[in-house]
């Protein structure tokens, strides 16, 4: 292989951030490989309708579709001039460095080991079979990888007809269906009044949006709430279609359990205190569905596996530390969107803008710098729109409601009571521990929907003696033994 | 009167096909993944735990729980939220098949 294969950036996700990023790279000249492991540019949040539907209004199902709109023309151009390379249904599994063929990096690959450039190889995996897998090499490379919902564990959590509520969100943007007929909507977060607002709108009954934070805690916030009225715009859009629809929001309350034998078939809901400890008496609410997400985890893994570093943010999830120009402090890396901190998608398109821009100052010198001032004033506003959110929507105390034979981890069906013994009994004061005395964390989504709550209990029951570390995972996804076998056999390079 | 996404997103899908679920035939429209096959069906479950012997279906809808694992023209461990079913696939929901 030579380095002539290689693209000036890689940019894996083509959510928000990453068509910004690929969009505006390009733009200014690069030659960029966009790799999704979706079928077209958009991400959670413009999420598009699988081609063969033939929707003629997928507006009708987001916010905010005229920028969307533009992005998607610019970025088509550059597709179709060969500047933009968009590898849809690829999935990386995970990205190395490898020395550059030439040395000394004359190409400007980075100069990271010795006076050897390297390049950044990603490996995805091909289609939802994920048989194949394929090499991609580029010069720089930038994290856009989004975030997936942060869960936590309930007596009949694990029922049928329990889902995610930005995975119902998503199999709606995509395969226009709704999830049941009779929705809760249940958790923490500004997710949840869209989620609700489009499955009203798409027909389902909603009874009840069940919100665990006080709103009383946004008044501690009006700076940052006021200096973005386009987003207190959105919010209210999603209240008043609630409204319209007669769909009630209970705030300061939490499902504490899902009841039903083969589904779910109703839920118990009860008031909360501000820590999140119930207090009030339960009420049961009829549905077919529970549709329950308390914020967002930023997906880390392969940012994580370089050795970029994470810290913790207000509402205790993990973000890659960047600086102006969104570069991680790894040579070579950029991050951008959620991964940089939870945000939603305004913030994702500006921070992929400035890190398009900062890549272009580092692979190009000669360039004259012509950063915007716009995307710098929206980001700075919108992360201080973002902290405040966090800090209201925080994870709610949940450890008392869960039985001995709750499934914390629902992969490998570890209860809640093996995982008290193990703190309790067997001694283990960090989440690894835990995992590797139990296997919470150890099955098929490795942690990604009981790593939150593994890591809330053991800290309640270490009362905060246990050490908080991002998740890491070496492989971002599971891959084939067969892909590896042929990986080890035929290193790239 | 009755409000359905498709209506919703103006979609006109091609014609609608069916698949085989465990020798049942089951609507699907072209582009749909199997688990929005399924929930249109009103299927939730499809899935039996190793452990508790517990139904389970689709739980975040991205890709990233395995919790929807379905074996599709014999290919196993496919995650139903993200396969698009063509005409005339069987798909089983039993894991020894
Ligand atoms: C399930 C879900 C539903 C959401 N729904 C909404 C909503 O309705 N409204 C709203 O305001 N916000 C929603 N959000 C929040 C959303 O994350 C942000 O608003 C916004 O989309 C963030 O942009 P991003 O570019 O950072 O990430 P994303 O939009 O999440 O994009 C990341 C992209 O990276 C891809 N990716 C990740 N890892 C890999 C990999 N290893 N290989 C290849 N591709 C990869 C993903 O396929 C995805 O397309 C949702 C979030 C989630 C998790
Ligand atoms: S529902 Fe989670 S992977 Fe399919």
């Amino acid at each position: 292989m030579t380095t002539t294969d290689a693209y000036d950036l890689l940019v894996i996700g083509a959510g928000p951030a990453g068509f910004a990023a690929a969009t505006t790279a390009a733009d200014a000249g690069l030659t960029v490989a966009l790799i999704d492991a979706g079928h077209s540019a958009g991400g959670q949040f413009y999420r598009q309708p699988a081609p063969a539907l033939n929707a003629s209004r997928p507006k009708a199902l987001h916010h905010g579709w005229r920028t969307y709109e533009g992005w998607m023309r610019r970025l088509a151009a550059h597709v179709a001039s060969g500047s933009v390379r968009h590898l849809t249904n690829h999935q990386v599994w995970a990205v190395e460095r490898v020395p550059d063929a030439e040395p000394g990096g004359s190409d400007g690959g980075f100069a990271a080991s010795g006076d050897r450039a390297t390049l950044f190889v990603a490996h995805a995996l091909v289609g939802v079979e994920a048989a194949r897998s394929v090499a991609v090499r580029g010069r720089a490379l930038l994290l856009a990888t989004g975030a997936y919902e942060r869960q936590l564990p309930f007596p009949g959590w694990t029922l049928p007809g329990v889902v995610t509520a930005g995975g119902a969100q998503a199999q709606l943007k995509d395969s226009l269906v709704v999830p049941g007929q009779r929705v809760v909507v249940a958790g923490t977060g500004p997710l949840l009044l869209s989620v609700a607002a489009s499955l009203v709108q798409a027909g389902a009954a909603v009874p009840a949006v069940v919100e665990a934070a006080d709103p009383l805690r946004y008044a501690r916030h009006l700076p940052a709430l006021l200096r973005n009225p386009g987003k207190l715009v959105e919010g209210a859009g999603y209240a008043g279609t609630l409204l319209r629809y007669g769909v009630p929001v209970r705030t300061r309350h939490v499902v504490v359990a899902a009841l039903g034998t083969r589904r779910v078939e109703a839920v118990t809901v009860a008031k909360v205190d501000r820590s999140g400890r119930v207090v009030g008496p339960e009420r049961t609410v009829a549905c077919d569905t529970l549709a329950v997400g308390y914020g967002l985890d930023a997906q880390l893994d392969l940012a994580l596996e370089l050795g970029c570093p994470a810290g913790r943010e207000p509402d205790g999830g993990w973000a890659l530390e960047v600086d102006d120009g969104q570069w991680t402090g790894v040579e070579g890396v950029w991050a951008a969107g959620e991964t940089t901190g939870v945000g939603g998608a305004q913030l994702a398109l500006a921070e992929g803008e400035l890190a398009a821009w900062s890549v272009v100052a580092r692979l190009r010198p000669g360039l004259p710098r012509n950063v915007p001032a716009r995307p710098v004033r929206q980001r700075a506003r919108l992360r201080a729109f973002a902290s405040a959110l966090q800090g209201v929507h925080q994870v709610p105390r949940f450890a008392e409601q869960l039985r001995d034979d709750t499934d914390v981890c629902r992969c490998e069906e570890v209860p809640y009571a093996g995982i008290r013994d193990a703190v309790t009994d067997l001694g283990a004061t960090d989440p690894r521990s835990v995992k590797l005395l139990t296997r919470a964390g150890m099955g098929w989504c490795q942690g990604r929907m009981c790593g939150t709550a593994v890591q809330c209990i053991v800290s309640e029951l270490t009362a905060g003696r246990a050490k908080a570390v991002p998740p890491s995972r070496p492989l971002a996804c599971p891959v084939p033994l067969g892909v590896l076998a042929e990986q080890a056999g035929d290193p790239p390079g | 009167m009755t409000r359905t996404p498709r209506d919703l997103a103006g979609a006109r899908p091609g014609p609608a096909f069916t698949v085989r679920v465990d020798g049942r035939e089951v609507d699907a429209l072209p582009g749909q993944t199997l688990a929005a096959v399924l929930w249109a069906d009103g299927t939730t479950a499809w899935r039996t735990t190793r452990v508790g012997g517990r139904p389970r279906g689709a739980f975040c809808g991205i890709g990233s729980c395995f919790d929807c694992l379905i074996t599709v023209n014999g290919v196993r461990d496919l995650r139903a939220c993200l396969v698009r079913p063509e005409p005339g696939d069987v798909v089983s929901t039993r894991d020894d098949d």
